[in-house]
């Protein structure tokens, strides 16, 4: 892998990650990580449809007349988020009833959208795939991170074993929404310290 | 290859490709995976019966019986022919995420065996815990005819889980809407 690639595929997971970075798809981000299970689950299946995203609209990058790319591109990844629903329904029936709503909500995940208009409508496919699997690998790690830092605090399990006994009591805030946005910047203010931003 | 120019019969045509692609991918994905959809949520279903009825030789979905105007399916088990217990399957609107749906158990002495929740959109890690043993185990034992199906809040007997009382009071109502069902229903038993 000669250098170029190396940084589309890296900057991804560190330098321009879409959640402590560039602060993309807020949505999911804060919605499903109540577990580490769903944080997880959740990236994969943005991972996959990312990937499968950026592959196809770098295929017909040049068959798609520019002023209507927006609604092709939308169209697209609909398509692969209703196929990728049905056949986790179908076929992953434990995990479907977990991500239940959030499952649809990542057609309208800004970086999907985003990596296809600001990539992969650019770039050849390679490069368009080591960036969709760089960003992708980059959402799952911060959505698996905030997930158990979460599930840890709020509930007081992990991967859903229980280590503080059926009477502990967890700091249930975390569990809920405005321990979401509390866990989340936490976790920034850590990242930006090593990354050493905002200085 | 020169990009494809934006004239207005190039983006009609991609648009149309791009769309009708996508509506045939979809509907050959729908129709290879309408059967096991099907399935999962019957075995789903299926499962939380054998769950809490125990044991039964016939098949409870031949003998679904529906309530008209309440969203009630009772699934009568039966053991040499004898109907030892009744899976009701229900539903109650009013938790916190919406619909909760469940499967209870009762035996024909009115004695409830517990309940198996099988749809539920609740909090993780808060609402969720009322499938958890330590809320639901309270149910067991309770008696159908005469118990009085209630939070403590409300004047009843059941504890609700901490921090999720709006959705301990949605599975204590479906219950509820369950247990009226079996009070008709082994009325209507009795005359067979």
């Amino acid at each position: 892998m000669n250098n170029q690639s190396w940084n589309n595929f890296n900057k991804g997971i560190f330098k321009e990650n879409p959640v402590f970075v560039m602060m993309l798809g807020m949505c999911p981000t804060l919605g499903v990580t109540t577990s580490l299970n769903n944080g997880l689950g959740m990236g994969l299946a943005t991972l996959f449809v990312l990937v499968l995203s950026n592959l196809t609209i770098s295929l017909v990058k040049n068959l798609i007349p520019s002023m209507v790319r927006i609604p092709c591109y939308i169209v697209m990844i609909a398509s692969f988020v209703t196929v990728i629903n049905l056949l986790m329904e179908a076929y992953l029936p434990e995990l479907h009833s977990q991500l239940g709503i959030y499952i649809p909500l990542i057609v309208v995940n800004c970086i999907i959208l985003g990596r296809a208009e600001a990539f992969a409508s650019k770039n050849n496919l390679w490069q368009s795939f080591l960036d969709a699997l760089g960003m992708g690998i980059g959402f799952t790690i911060a959505l698996s991170l905030l997930g158990g830092i979460r599930e840890i605090l709020g509930a007081g399990s992990i991967m859903g074993w229980n280590f503080i006994g059926e009477n502990g009591y967890p700091i249930l805030l975390f569990i809920m929404p405005p321990g979401a946005f509390l866990a989340l910047a936490g976790l920034i203010v850590i990242f930006n310290k090593i990354s050493g931003a905002g200085k | 290859m020169k990009p494809v120019k934006s004239t207005l019969f190039n983006m009609i045509a991609a648009m149309l490709i791009v769309a009708s692609g996508s509506a045939i991918s979809i509907g050959y994905v729908y129709k290879i995976t309408e059967q096991p959809i099907a399935e999962s949520k019957n075995r789903k279903t299926m499962n939380a019966i054998a769950e809490v009825v125990g044991n039964f030789d016939n098949n409870p979905f031949d003998e679904k019986t529906e309530l008209s105007n309440k969203p009630v399916e009772l699934y009568p088990a039966r053991e040499n022919n004898t109907i030892t217990s009744v899976a009701i399957k229900t539903s109650n609107n009013e938790g916190f995420g919406g619909k909760i749906e469940l499967i209870l158990g009762i035996l024909t002495d009115g004695t409830i065996t517990g309940y198996k929740i099988i749809e539920q959109n609740e909090t993780p890690g808060l609402g969720t815990k009322v499938s958890e043993n330590k809320f639901s185990k309270q149910f067991v034992g309770m008696n159908a005819y005469t118990d009085n199906f209630n939070l403590k809040k409300d004047g009843g007997e059941i504890d609700a889980v901490t921090g999720a009382t709006i959705s301990s009071r949605a599975v204590v109502n479906a219950v509820k809407t369950a247990v009226d069902a079996y009070n008709k229903f082994a009325g209507a038993v009795s005359h067979e």
